[in-house]
């Protein structure tokens, strides 16, 4: 089975993010990267289908020269090969970056070793487009359902599965399709020391797409203005409780 | 929540594991009203200690470094906190197994338990190492883990339980309000939850140090720098054993890596990447660190090459599959200049204290001690090498810092000559004669900033010469940062005359109508001497233990100039300066950058004086002891007839701008004389080892006195002085040791090489025994060189005094071997010209 | 010019975040037509609450041929309708669905889609002005949108559900949409599960868990606690991680965003991946053994304890007042 895992390189944020002093991007003089934490789940589950039913796990990013990091992240837990779409470092919209995946696909299946299955995560934790695993369905024409948290696949047909309002939603379709995937459907392992050394030794296949302008611009970003607020502490240890529980019957919420 | 006290007697920043210790051991020595400020949360506020690997190995060459492990070992111990798992050096090297031998023989001196073992025996203790990748290594068993955060929360509990301390935990310190009126001096701590007024503030706070201390005006030389650390697991080996440690702690010293059990995981930690310093202002607040703002992302690249190099050590248990890499930081860690800690009361503002850059290994330690500082008592541990105060402006500015840092970074588990000099920051201060020394060959070691010469290589015409006299050394280590030229112009000094740059002298002049009395009460020496006369004196503290060994020129009634070792200059005007009256009827004044020093000693200094100047420079015109302004190649120089070399000669004080002048008049009239140019390797070691000088920080220190060090004056001066009373009691006392100069009797190692000590080894008995004294002082060698006069390599030690015989046969221990040495001398007779004729003549 | 909202139907009504999404249609539309697209039976369509919206047109399709959920099937039927209307915008709440479905609505007509949008006016030339959430609400991006019709979710956690001034006259419009066989060919199957994720998205109150809650076994005081307030029990990141609790529990920007009127975070230090996902909470308490702990930034009340030792003394009172009560 070949399986394509889409990974995007975003930043490791810690209880705040800062935007840098031009309002166009966040501010990563300190901060390291990482996938995004659907996608490492995303190549975890990619991993876990190839070692039941053979084949080869590729990852691939779209992003600047630097991403190859996460690729090489990808690689040490056990993909096959790795490809990296290299940026300028702009920012791709959601149709230019299908555009450029879908070249991937394509190009592939033209080599005679087309894939099977694409994963994604749901939606990517800095832009949150929600969309790109769909739209790369659509233009290679395979079925796609998103959100998922457990795929069954024998190699022909999937059944996929995730939650939605209490209940579960099932799917089943067959193969080629695409799969975004959310966290919670695997724990995703850790890079062993030999896998990290394998990976370090690959070699990243480079293509350069072209980059294209869209209809959702961004003009900047902030930090949502909130309230800092500083909590009416109500007491120490259970000798609290009668406070607190004065402040529950006030929040309309006790029995 | 504002429950911010108003007031406190200080304000503790930083609840790592320093801040706690300090605060527990302040309100033990029963300081109240104490405040300990974080800005992070209890028990862990994000600090190096919350990402610390927390073990401790005991075996350290400093002297300082190793008191404070060991008394921070047994603070854990005695707070339940420290598992003892012991810990081995490994060697992948031959150069690495001589350095084990000689890390054992220093263990030895400090009664630190350590052992050679093979690589087979390094397999029992570690079944998970590929012994076939090393050639052996040293057992400490001793080595354990602590729990750091556990350690700091119960010394702050306790602090809390005995009512002496409140901890505000989040509490931001926005500024720290220093009164100006006169001496600068805090006045109050403010932080985001309030003002405390406080005269007394310690900077504890690590990596956070240099931008907290800024915000009085003083500044601390410590740089953050990255330690990457990776923590693999599960590890099945260790799912079986219990506790949180069960194997030795491994350090693969070559690679610069360790490997370390910690529960079910093997953390693997490295000091072999490239050096990353991160600038105080760049550490990212708690809210912006994906983890803490020390655990800084971890940059794999950097680390990749250790892998390797830990799987080739522990190939089946690092390379199982299985086993992943669950966290991986690059941590941050303080790093000073010179590798010690930042300890004391800063130079600049009066009540403000540091107490950083100190590790998990010495943190209790560093703690007790600036606490037993602040309320008045002489530290327990000397730590004048770890003195805030002991830096120059130059040593203390951000690229200094951080060069140092970087280049120290990847020394951490290296093999570090004694004498190993620095290539990074340099050179920073030179004197009026550098660019002649240079033409002279000179080879340039540093102090405090100052490229001193220690040799010159236009002195190797007088290796044929001397040849049969020089003691060459035939290993490289001894020959490593040392040259037969010292011994040659040693020689040649004797013979005739030597000229010796000692500009990196620290100058004070105390002056004003207290400044005899501010003098006297420092001094152990009469100063109540007549205008025109030098006083060689030490100063003491409390305990009388030594604090300074100076020489003081009276030049006046009102007026003494301080003329002291460069190295300890800074600490030594701190020490002057807080004991200057609080009138101002006696003021400090650093000459140090004003006047420049030239040395001429040997038996043809007179008649080189002489023609140079027409003052009068005979014996009885000009006696020892004395100073004065004399004419000389027309300018006025300051001369001093003292010696610390045991020659007839003057030290030479010009202002810095005229000091080429005379260098070039005392050159022209030397050169008829046999004059050569002597470098600091015959001034700071062999001159004065065969004369029996002693050494401030070698000999002198904190730990011994006037009566070990044999330097007792007849009488005791009427006048007060710091140490006084203590004094008093080791006049009558017996002393418990006695310091001794000792020859080597047999230089020859088991293979055939000629050794040469090169100080800090171990002395034993006869029998091979350790010696320690009834204080339980180890015996251990405080200097050690060649003294080309005597044809012997001499060691300085304090022996116990029922060894302190002339003429006694003792061991010395030298890279894991024995050498047999005699007392030559028990006391301060020189071994060369004992009746200083020479100096007298 | 219509503006098409996609609503979701929820038990008995229309889904929490299909009201707040239809407020932000509402002011998008100004005045004009504000149409509701739904999916289900005719008789299920909450023709109250829609009118009570200002929704003027409602076009429900089904259950027919589509039987449950289908997202390319219900894009296509936006598409038709989005062509039928001429609507100037279509938008959808923020869910999983949602987004599913503008996604698909997106790729057939080639259209940008903007995701989870707080606020969004015309900006002449047929631009749209856009501030948008981005990190899951921890960051917003202004943008422009150009496009012939806006399509746009609705973040789930910023506007607020609002009825319009006055309720406006509603007409039920049941569609029949011509649907090709491929998009039906992925389609959901139901099974009534207990997921959890559903009623920790809307539940009233939630008892949240963290680091402080020490181990798997710690949560039954929560759980207690939880049913005790006809609430649900939801995690940080690190307990899910750790294995102690399910996925669907996770509370925060990976896991679910909820909106509680009370959070009661216990023993949660409250990384900002975990205030993403409760930031919404009308009232958050904190229990927590350190009063430096960041989450008191973001809670209005905090106890300063043990978890421990707070929750069963806690849960011991409420039984207590309400065993008092009674008799």
């Amino acid at each position: 089975m070949e399986i394509l895992v889409c990974v995007k390189r975003v930043p490791m944020v810690g209880g705040t993010i800062v935007v840098t002093a031009d309002g166009q991007d966040v501010d990563t003089k300190m901060s390291g990267f990482a996938m995004s934490p659907h996608e490492e789940c995303a190549v975890e589950e990619a991993i876990r289908l190839t070692e039941r039913l053979g084949g080869r796990v590729s990852v691939l990013t779209l992003g600047p020269p630097a991403a190859a990091e996460q690729l090489r992240d990808a690689l040490a837990l056990g993909a096959g090969r790795a490809v990296l779409l290299a940026t300028d470092g702009r920012e791709w919209g959601p149709i230019a970056t299908t555009a450029a995946i879908v070249a991937e696909a394509r190009r592939q299946a033209d080599a005679g070793q087309g894939y099977d299955l694409l994963l994604l995560g749901n939606e990517a934790a800095d832009t949150g487009d929600y969309q790109v695993g769909v739209r790369v369905a659509h233009a290679l024409g395979w079925p796609v359902v998103t959100g998922i948290k457990g795929i069954e696949t024998d190699g022909g047909t999937v059944r996929a599965r995730r939650e939605y309002r209490g209940r579960e939603e099932l799917f089943e379709f067959a193969l080629p399709a695409v799969i975004t995937v959310k966290e919670g459907i695997n724990l995703p392992r850790y890079p062993s020391l030999p896998g990290r050394l394998r990976a370090k030794r690959a070699v990243i296949e480079e293509h350069e797409p072209q980059w294209q302008p869209e209809g959702l611009r961004k003009q900047g970003l902030r930090v949502p203005e909130g309230e800092r607020k500083r909590a009416n502490v109500l007491g120490t240890g259970p000798d609290a409780v009668p406070a607190l529980v004065g402040v529950l019957a006030e929040l309309g919420v006790l029995p | 929540m504002n429950d911010t006290p108003a007031r406190a007697s200080a304000v503790i920043i930083g609840a790592g594991i320093v801040g706690n210790s300090l605060a527990c051991h302040l309100a033990r020595l029963g300081w109240r009203d104490l405040v300990l400020v974080d800005k992070g949360p209890m028990p862990n506020p994000g600090g190096s200690t919350g990402h610390a690997s927390n073990f401790i190995f005991p075996i350290e060459y400093s002297k300082m470094m190793m008191e404070l492990t060991r008394d921070s070992t047994e603070q854990y111990e005695g707070l339940g906190v420290f598992t003892r798992s012991g810990g081995i050096e490994v060697a992948r090297t031959e150069e690495r197994m001589a350095e084990l031998r000689r890390r054992c023989s220093a263990a030895r001196a400090w009664g630190i338990p350590a052992q050679q073992v093979s690589p087979g025996e390094v397999r029992k203790l570690v079944p998970y190492l590929d012994e076939a990748v090393i050639l052996g290594g040293a057992h400490f068993p001793t080595v354990g883990v602590v729990d750091s955060l556990r350690a700091g929360t119960l010394m702050r509990e306790e602090a809390e339980g005995s009512g002496a301390l409140r901890v505000l935990a989040g509490a931001e310190v926005l500024g720290i309000e220093v009164d100006e009126s006169g001496p600068r001096r805090v006045r109050a701590v403010r932080t985001d939850q309030g003002e405390i007024a406080t005269d007394t503030c310690v900077v504890a706070c690590g990596v956070w140090s240099p931008r907290v201390a800024a915000m009085a005006g003083a500044r601390l030389p410590l740089t953050p720098i990255v330690h990457q650390m990776i923590s693999v697991g599960p590890v099945p080996l260790f799912a079986g054993t219990t506790g949180e440690i069960a194997y030795p702690i491994v350090r693969d010293v070559d690679t610069n890596m360790y490997e370390r059990q910690h529960g079910g995981d093997m953390e693997v930690g490295s000091y072999a990447h490239r050096p990353m310093i991160v600038s105080p202002g760049d550490i990212p607040s708690i809210a912006e660190s994906a983890l803490s703002p020390t655990e800084l992302p971890f940059t794999a690249d950097d680390f990749d090459p250790q892998l390797a190099q830990a799987l080739e050590l522990m190939p089946e248990l690092l390379g199982d599959e299985r086993v992943g890499i669950r966290y991986a930081i690059n941590g941050l860690i303080s790093m000073t200049p010179d590798g010690h800690p930042l300890l004391g009361e800063t130079p600049e503002v009066k009540g403000l204290w540091s107490a950083a850059a100190s590790w998990i290994k010495e943190g209790p330690g560093c703690g007790r001690v600036v606490a037993e500082w602040m309320t008045g008592q002489v530290p327990a541990v000397d730590v004048h090498e770890a003195d805030i105060a002991r830096f120059y402006p130059s040593q203390r500015t951000a690229a200094h810092v951080q060069a140092r840092a970087r280049e120290g970074f990847n020394k951490m588990y290296g093999i570090v000559h004694p004498a190993e000099q620095w290539e990074s920051g340099r050179p920073v201060r030179v004197s009026p004669f550098y660019h002649r020394e240079r033409e002279l060959g000179a080879v340039f070691f540093e102090t405090a900033g100052w490229e001193r010469p220690h040799w010159y290589a236009c002195n190797e015409v007088l290796l044929d010469r001397y040849a049969g006299r020089l003691m060459p050394r035939e290993a490289e280590w001894e020959a490593r940062w040392w040259s037969p030229v010292i011994n040659a112009e040693h020689l040649a000094m004797r013979d005739s005359g030597g000229l010796v740059d000692l500009s990196a002298f620290a100058v004070f002049d105390i002056t004003g109508p207290a400044a005899l009395a501010t003098m006297q009460s420092l001094a152990v020496a009469q100063l109540d001497v007549a205008p025109g006369r030098v006083v060689y004196t030490s100063l003491l503290d409390e305990r009388g233990g030594f604090k300074a060994d100076l020489t003081v020129m009276r030049l006046g009634a009102s007026h003494f100039r301080v003329v002291t070792g460069g190295a300890t200059g800074m600490a030594e005007k701190k020490w002057f300066t807080d004991h200057l009256p609080a009138d101002g009827t006696a003021a400090l004044a650093d000459l140090t950058s004003a006047w420049t020093t030239l040395g001429l000693w040997g038996p043809r200094a007179r008649q080189i004086m002489q023609a140079v100047s027409d003052d009068d420079f005979s014996h009885s015109g000009f006696p020892f002891g004395s100073c004065r302004e004399v004419e000389a190649a027309g300018i006025t120089v300051l001369a001093s007839r003292i010696s610390y070399v045991g020659e007839l000669g003057w030290e030479l004080y010009v202002p810095m701008e005229q000091g080429a002048r005379l260098w070039d008049a005392l050159w022209d009239a030397g050169r008829p004389h046999g004059l050569v140019p002597v470098g600091m390797g015959v001034y700071g070691t062999t001159g004065r080892l065969e004369k029996g000088y002693r050494a401030f920080g070698n000999e002198l220190t904190a730990d011994y006195n006037l009566a070990e060090a044999g330097m007792m004056r007849p009488r005791v001066k009427e006048h007060p002085f710091a140490g006084k009373d203590a004094y008093l009691t080791q006049r009558e006392d017996p002393p418990a040791a006695v310091l001794c100069t000792l020859t080597v009797d047999d230089h020859r190692s088991a293979r055939g090489e000629l050794r040469y000590m090169l100080g800090g080894e171990p002395i034993l008995s006869a029998g091979g025994e350790r010696l320690v004294d009834a204080l339980g002082r180890p015996s251990y060698v405080t200097s050690a060189g060649s003294g080309p006069s005597t044809g012997k390599h001499l060691l300085m030690a304090y022996l116990p005094a029922g060894d302190a015989r002339p003429g006694a046969r003792l061991g010395v221990e030298y890279f894991g071997e024995r050498y047999p040495v005699t007392v030559a001398v028990a006391g301060a007779t020189p071994l060369f010209d004992p009746q200083n004729e020479r100096i007298r003549s | 010019m219509t503006v098409l909202c996609l609503v979701e139907l929820d038990g008995d009504g229309a889904a929490d975040a299909s009201l707040r999404a239809l407020t932000f249609a509402r002011d998008l539309a100004g005045g004009a037509d504000l149409a509701a697209v739904l999916f289900g039976a005719a008789a299920e369509v909450p023709a109250q609450a829609l009118a009570e919206y200002g929704v003027t047109s409602a076009y429900v399709t089904g259950p027919g041929r589509l039987a449950g959920y289908a997202p390319l099937a219900w894009a296509r039927v936006l598409a038709g309708l989005a062509e039928q209307t001429g609507a100037s915008a279509v938008l959808a709440a923020g869910t999983d669905h949602g987004h599913e479905v503008m996604a698909h609505l997106g790729a057939l007509t080639g259209h940008p889609v903007a995701a989870n949008c707080v606020s969004a006016a015309p900006a002449g030339d047929g631009d749209w002005r856009l501030v948008r959430q981005r990190w899951a609400g921890l960051l917003l991006e202004d943008a422009v949108l150009s496009a012939p019709v806006a399509l746009l979710t609705v973040a789930t956690d910023t506007v607020p559900p609002q009825p319009a001034a006055s309720p406006a006259s509603l007409a039920v419009h049941v569609h029949e949409p011509d649907l090709a066989e491929e998009d039906l060919a992925v389609g959901a199957t139901e099974t009534a599960g207990q997921a959890g994720g559903a009623s920790l998205a809307t539940a009233r109150v939630v008892v949240g868990g963290g680091r402080g809650v020490g181990g798997p076994d710690g949560f039954a005081a929560l759980e207690e606690l939880a049913a005790l307030l006809g609430g649900v029990v939801g995690v940080s990141r690190v307990v899910t991680s750790e294995g102690w609790r399910p996925h669907s529990q996770q509370v925060g920007q990976t896991g679910t965003k909820i909106t509680p009127e009370l959070y009661l975070a216990c023993g949660i230090s409250g990384a900002i991946q975990h205030i993403a996902g409760c930031a919404s909470a009308k009232h958050i308490i904190a229990v927590n053994k350190d009063p430096g702990a960041p989450i008191l930034a973001h809670a209005e009340y905090a106890v300063i304890g043990d978890l421990h030792q707070v929750i069963p003394a806690l849960v011991a009172a409420i039984r207590d007042r309400g065993g008092g009560a009674a008799r």
